[in-house]
């Protein structure tokens, strides 16, 4: 679905280099890696937002600098770390600003197949209950699904998600990851995931792209890639790395600096 | 039907209301008073003087200026996303001014006519309009906090050069400077109120091209171009519209201040922050407003007039604060 060849692209002060990898139809993908590695930065190359220097990115056998925003928006769609929420929408009305990709020409007014497909999306991320409420009476979880609705009501193919979970506490933590994973498996969504969490990557993606300092150190599925000799190469870090007894995957434990040198001792 | 183009359809409808009753009022109210029976068939020559060259070239005026303040405003603040944006943030009226006030001192309208106000304050506006949007844009994309600073900056510079102006020049120029910066309705070439009312109407259909912008921009940069929306087109062009607005309304009606600020906000609390309706209401408030400012300017201490901009800056701003507390509440 989604093929990158050879990527070359970044800023002045940061480049993302040699960035190869596909990801198919239907499938659950996790990036990972330490602050500043350009996660984010592959995420905004794939919305546009970046310009390639080099490589291409191909979505469903066509070269995105080649497709309209328009279009791109229509197939995919994005959770970003940094929305803007205006308060006084409510939020019924911002998750209906995600059909904005579907209006024709000289559309004014939303369809009812709009507000239909608004009206499915807050109930499968749940907040149906909460949609006339204004976004500044929404909590920061609440806010996080709402975005989320917003980005599904895009009907898009491919979804990036640039750290859905960070600043969350647990409870909507496993919700969002549970979520996602549901649209993943149940309606074949697919799906590329910015995450910190390794154990929350390790336990929801199937297969892992981990970077480090704008390369890609390593691909493949949670327990090729979520050893204790990588991640502490590419963290800089002491980790122990057990089996978690739930799923089989790689459960990451973080080793204090002092206990690794009392133990050193 | 669905809901909300009732909803929008009534505001509507009550706005356009609100317009005509205060526009009637507005012809009816001044040092004249003229019955309400006689309006459209005016008794005698004098009263048809005063109804159609006098007063209604002014109402017409304070519609067009109103109207396109109030949608400059809405814009700028869409864009900016920033409620204290209006029209006069980016120094287009700065400009506007310093370009009046040496047309006041250097006495160039002695030579052309009361024509040159109009021409010099657009040549002043339009000149801060491309020297912000230069200075504003890096790598062929506009920087909007950029922007937000450049023209800050660009009203400080040009309301000291305005205070330089008017500390060395001489007293019979201060009160033509002062009284072009507090604003006035009066403007007797109706040829310029006419292409005011076209400007102004044509401002409104266009950006009603970028309804759905505006709506996507109050979520992010970024969020918008998620939504497929050509972000850097529609900023650039946004930016123009809303300032050539700004522009053509400072240089006919000098700087009328609150209409761009308050109105938007006004608008926001009653008819919601979908730029679909609050464009057009913002549009039909703000006309009504100015009309309603411009009235009570000439008639509250009539034969004598105040400048409307004095009006609009104190109703408007005790408003301001009275809404601005009530909400906080």
């Amino acid at each position: 679905m989604l093929k990158i060849r050879n990527l070359v692209c970044g800023y002045d002060n940061f480049l993302l280099k040699d960035i190869s990898f596909k990801v198919n139809s239907s499938e659950l993908v996790g990036i990972i890696g330490p602050n500043g590695s350009g996660k984010t930065t592959l995420i905004r190359a794939i919305t546009k937002l970046v310009r390639p220097k080099e490589g291409k990115i191909i979505y469903q056998g066509k070269d995105i600098t080649k497709l309209s925003f328009k279009k791109l928006a229509k197939d995919i769609a994005v959770v970003s770390q940094d929305a803007y929420f205006p308060e006084m929408i409510k939020v019924k009305d911002f998750v209906l600003l995600g059909r904005i990709p579907h209006f024709k020409k000289f559309q004014f007014l939303e369809t009812n197949k709009d507000l239909e497909i608004a009206e499915g999306v807050m109930k499968l991320t749940g907040v149906l209950e909460i949609k006339d409420r204004f976004l500044k009476e929404t909590s920061g979880g609440e806010r996080q699904l709402v975005l989320i609705a917003k980005a599904l009501a895009q009907e898009p193919k491919l979804l990036l998600l640039d750290e859905p979970t960070v600043h969350l506490d647990i409870t909507h933590k496993i919700k969002i990851l549970d979520l996602i994973r549901r649209l993943n498996k149940k309606y074949g969504l697919t799906v590329l995931v910015v995450l910190h969490d390794l154990n929350l990557a390790s336990q929801y993606c199937d297969r892992l792209i981990l970077l480090k300092e704008g390369k890609i150190y390593k691909i493949g599925i949670p327990s090729e890639v979520l050893t204790y000799q990588i991640i502490e190469e590419v963290y800089q870090t002491v980790v122990i790395v057990k089996e978690n007894p739930l799923n089989f995957r790689p459960y990451v434990f973080l080793v204090s600096e002092e206990e690794t040198k009392r133990r050193k001792r | 039907m669905n809901k909300k183009l009732i909803n929008w359809l009534s505001w509507s409808l009550i706005l356009i209301l609100v317009v005509f009753i205060v526009m009637i009022f507005s012809l009816c109210i001044g040092s004249v008073k003229v019955p309400l029976s006689q309006i459209f068939n005016p008794s005698d020559e004098i009263t048809s003087e005063i109804l159609f060259k006098i007063r209604l070239p002014r109402i017409i005026l304070g519609f067009a200026v109103g109207g396109a303040l109030a949608i400059s405003g809405v814009i700028l603040q869409g864009l900016f996303r920033n409620p204290l944006v209006e029209p006069y943030t980016l120094g287009i009226s700065g400009g506007a001014g310093v370009f009046v006030c040496l047309n006041i001192v250097l006495k160039i309208y002695q030579k052309f006519g009361v024509i040159t106000f109009p021409i010099s304050g657009f040549l002043g506006a339009g000149l801060v309009i491309i020297l912000v949007y230069i200075l504003s844009t890096k790598k062929g994309k506009l920087r909007i906090q950029g922007l937000l600073l450049t023209g800050v900056m660009i009203s400080f510079i040009s309301s000291s050069i305005i205070m330089l102006i008017m500390a060395m020049t001489k007293s019979e120029n201060l009160h033509g400077i002062v009284f072009w910066i507090m604003g006035s309705l009066e403007e007797p070439n109706i040829f310029l109120v006419k292409i005011t009312l076209l400007i102004s109407i044509l401002g409104l259909l266009i950006s009603y091209i970028f309804c759905l912008d505006l709506n996507a921009f109050s979520c992010g940069e970024e969020e918008a171009h998620h939504l497929g929306i050509d972000v850097e087109k529609a900023k650039k062009l946004l930016f123009i519209l809303a300032s050539v607005l700004t522009g053509v309304c400072v240089s006919v009606a000098g700087i009328i201040g609150f209409v761009g600020l308050l109105v938007p906000h006004l608008m926001r609390i009653f008819t919601g922050e979908d730029h679909r309706i609050l464009l057009l209401s913002s549009y039909l408030c703000g006309a009504s407003f100015l009309i309603f400012s411009d009235t009570l300017a000439r008639t509250i201490i009539s034969p004598l007039e105040l400048p409307v901009g004095v009006i609009t800056g104190v109703i408007g701003g005790s408003l301001f604060i009275y809404v601005l507390t009530k909400r906080g509440r």
